[in-house]
């Protein structure tokens, strides 16, 4: 009976992910936290200001940011950069076939791309705060800019300035007889305007917000979700009762 | 022809209730027939368990399924350009509409949890067994219609993993020797996965498949009304020479409303905890009910790293992939051994024998130049055929697990972990020792259902009581 309950709970899920981490770099934990407005008014200006420019987010509305605590005349005045009606969704400035021949691959939708990364050895917003944190410089390839998270991406660092240039040292390691990279530390080359630790809020709150935006209504779906359970609680208790009172007939 | 019925006259001073009952049942005697013969009348076993409650779930899941799916038709796309887009606009734009989606994806993986208990209830207490081996496979054809369903349906959503998974899938067919290329093409309707795919499969999705479903839901229940449900002792409580109360009901059972049906509520409630708890809190279940890749648009330019199906899939999954050219030996050996068994030693006459040992031939013949692609997706397809016929390979003396030898539990323990394993195994890419495991695991499958007419003979079986056990709640 444990044993097919133990299997039934592998097969519910509750034992931990499936694609567990493949051998990459091992990601941070996001500070993630969905309730916080602030955090995601600035991570949505942040996004605005650097990601918007190449990449959309096509199924998410700039009035929806009004969840997020915003008014409509916030989100007129500040965010709109690429359109001017409140209602449509956030598309990228750049022409997408420019994107194509500048980057040799469009920039991917930012809608759910939050939810489309999990499962590489952290969730998804894991794996998005340590990517932009991980850029390095690097001078064989086109953009200038290589990462420890995704090797060879063809996405140069955007938030360079905030960061300053770092270099990766890497160490010759001889593993199963090959002879491999690995990463060191940090060597700044020049400072950014933010430090390592305002840095690190600035990305924190990004990705706070491209969690949120790829799902909305997961504060709306939790506070209702809390309030069915406890619908059901009361309507468990009473669907045991009456069962109960019936049953009690039978010999 | 139906029988000339009395109009039953009412007293003028009945109720209003009471004479608008009347008014039906004169007009419409076959619901009030169908209510006495499938609720009120319906006497089952008192002693039904835990286990009892997984084919009313189904049946609600059924129901969930039913209803979140016509909502999500109504703003859904079945449009290649638009589908994606389309269950995001359903998940931020329609109201409500991320809980009907949830509640839909949620319930297909619950739909398959329950059926899986379902099934595993009846090979527990022995279901299948005469007279009930029509429920069963009504059942089975269920389970395989709910696996087109569930398949057809999973690329609707048109992400990397909807895409591609529909792509190795139909891609099997092509290993069919001769017909197979054509008849992938003819499934998809192209030459890759694509619009016209996505509409077929649409279709199916909402109308072919469920049709079908529903008729095989009416005529499970019909057949196992019929014949009286089964219960946790494996023995009858109708028929002759059982004990029945003073108006000929079975001493053993009781009405099924309203007995069960509160019960039935009661287990409605934990499971739809269970249930809201997922949708309203995990809805990805990890990964395991919503995968990640699946938030990237399809691309048929980009083939995923990995592709795995959805985990209901993955015993199957993991013995198609199971079958490689290595494993096709040891399963000619397993041909080999069954036809010289056949031939040598089975008590039969020589004109069958003969068949087995031209069968076996012509079965190894095949086996040796046919690719061993084709046999996996043979192996996949047989694990679930053999299901069909378990009412005829189990020849055990005592139907439940409870007077069977207590080794028969350990038996099926294993089975159970070699179900799960294999299942594990389908979720990731394949590696070497996970073949290895794989193999056997498919191969204990296979002789757990072919070897089970020898099998369920041996050892003592324990006294099979006259009366159902029940104790008092």
């Amino acid at each position: 009976m444990k044993k097919i309950l133990l299997a039934l709970m592998m097969g519910l899920g509750l034992v931990a992910g499936v694609q567990a981490a493949g051998g990459g770099f091992p990601l941070d934990k996001a500070p993630v936290n969905v309730t916080d407005n602030v955090s995601l008014q600035r991570g949505a200006r942040t996004f605005v200001n650097y990601c918007l420019s190449c990449h959309s987010a096509a199924y998410m509305r700039y009035n929806r940011l009004t969840d997020i605590g915003l008014t409509e005349q916030q989100i007129k005045d500040n965010l709109l950069i690429t359109t001017d009606k409140v209602g449509e969704t956030m598309k990228a400035a750049i022409n997408p076939k420019e994107a194509a021949n500048w980057f040799g691959a469009v920039p991917p939708d930012l809608t759910v791309i939050a939810r489309s990364r999990a499962g590489n050895g952290g969730s998804g917003a894991d794996y998005l705060y340590t990517f932009l944190r991980t850029f390095y410089v690097d001078d064989t390839k086109a953009t200038g800019w290589n990462n420890l998270v995704f090797p060879s991406v063809a996405m140069p660092h955007v938030l360079w300035q905030l960061q300053g240039e770092r270099k990766a040292l890497f160490e010759e390691v001889e593993s199963h007889g090959e002879k491999v990279h690995q990463f060191k530390g940090w060597e700044q080359i020049s400072p950014g305007t933010q430090s390592a630790v305002e840095f690190d809020r600035t990305v924190g709150d990004l990705v706070n917000y491209l969690q949120w935006m790829g799902e909305p209504a997961q504060k709306t779906r939790v506070r209702v979700g809390i309030w069915v359970l406890m619908f059901i609680s009361i309507f468990i208790l009473i669907a045991w009762r009456l069962n109960a009172s019936y049953w009690k007939d039978v010999k | 022809m139906a029988a000339y019925r009395e109009f039953k006259q009412i007293s003028p001073n009945a109720s209003a209730t009471a004479k608008l009952t009347n008014w039906f049942e004169n007009r419409f005697p076959t619901a009030f027939d169908a209510y006495r013969v499938h609720m009120s009348e319906y006497y089952a076993p008192k002693n039904f368990n835990f286990w009892y409650i997984f084919g009313s779930l189904a049946l609600l899941v059924l129901v969930i399924q039913i209803v979140t799916g016509i909502f999500l038709v109504m703003h859904y796309k079945p449009d290649a350009a638009k589908a994606f887009e389309s269950v995001e606009y359903i998940m931020r734009d329609v109201p409500w509409g991320w809980l009907i989606r949830y509640m839909h994806s949620t319930g297909a993986s619950a739909f398959f949890v329950v059926v899986y208990l379902h099934m595993f209830r009846g090979l527990l207490y022995g279901s299948y067994r005469k007279p009930r081996e029509l429920v069963w496979l009504f059942g089975c054809a269920i389970f395989l219609a709910l696996m087109a369903e569930a398949f057809m349906g999973y690329l609707l959503p048109w992400g990397q993993m909807s895409y591609w998974g529909a792509q190795v899938i139909v891609n099997l067919f092509s290993a069919i020797p001769f017909i197979g290329p054509d008849l992938s093409i003819f499934i998809r309707g192209d030459y890759v996965v694509s619009d016209a795919t996505l509409n077929r499969f649409f279709s199916f999705h909402v109308i072919a498949v469920p049709l079908v479903l529903l008729g095989l839901v009416v005529a499970h229940l019909l057949a196992l009304h019929d014949v009286g449900s089964n219960n946790p002792d494996g023995i009858e409580i109708k028929g002759p020479g059982k004990p029945v109360d003073e108006k000929g009901h079975p001493l053993d059972g009781v009405p099924f409303h309203p007995y069960y049906t509160v019960h039935d509520i009661f287990g409605v409630s934990i499971f739809l905890f269970v249930f809201s708890a997922i949708v309203f809190l995990a809805p990805e279940m990890g990964g395991y009910f919503l995968e990640a890749n699946n938030f990237i648009p399809a691309d048929s330019l980009k083939t995923p790293m990995h592709i795995a199906p959805v985990w209901y899939f993955t015993p199957f999954y993991s013995m198609l992939r199971a079958v490689t050219s290595e494993m096709m030996y040891a399963l000619i050996a397993c041909v080999v051994l069954g036809t010289g068994y056949g031939v040598f030693k089975a008590k039969v006459a020589g004109l069958v024998k003969g068949v087995i040992l031209v069968a076996g031939i012509v079965v190894v013949a095949l086996m040796l130049s046919i690719d061993a692609k084709f046999w996996g997706v043979v192996a996949m397809g047989g694990a679930v055929i053999i299901l069909f016929f378990l009412p005829w390979l189990d020849c055990s003396p005592a139907r439940s697990i409870r007077y069977r030898p207590s080794w028969h539990k350990w038996l099926y323990a294993v089975f159970v972990v070699v179900f799960f394993v294999l299942g594990y195994l389908g979720m990731l890419a394949p590696f070497p020792l996970g073949e290895r495991v794989s193999q056997v695991g498919t191969l204990f499958y296979f002789g757990f259902f072919l070897l089970m007419p020898w099998w369920s003979r041996l050892g003592e079986p324990k006294p099979v009581p006259d009366r159902v056990k029940f104790v008092a709640h």
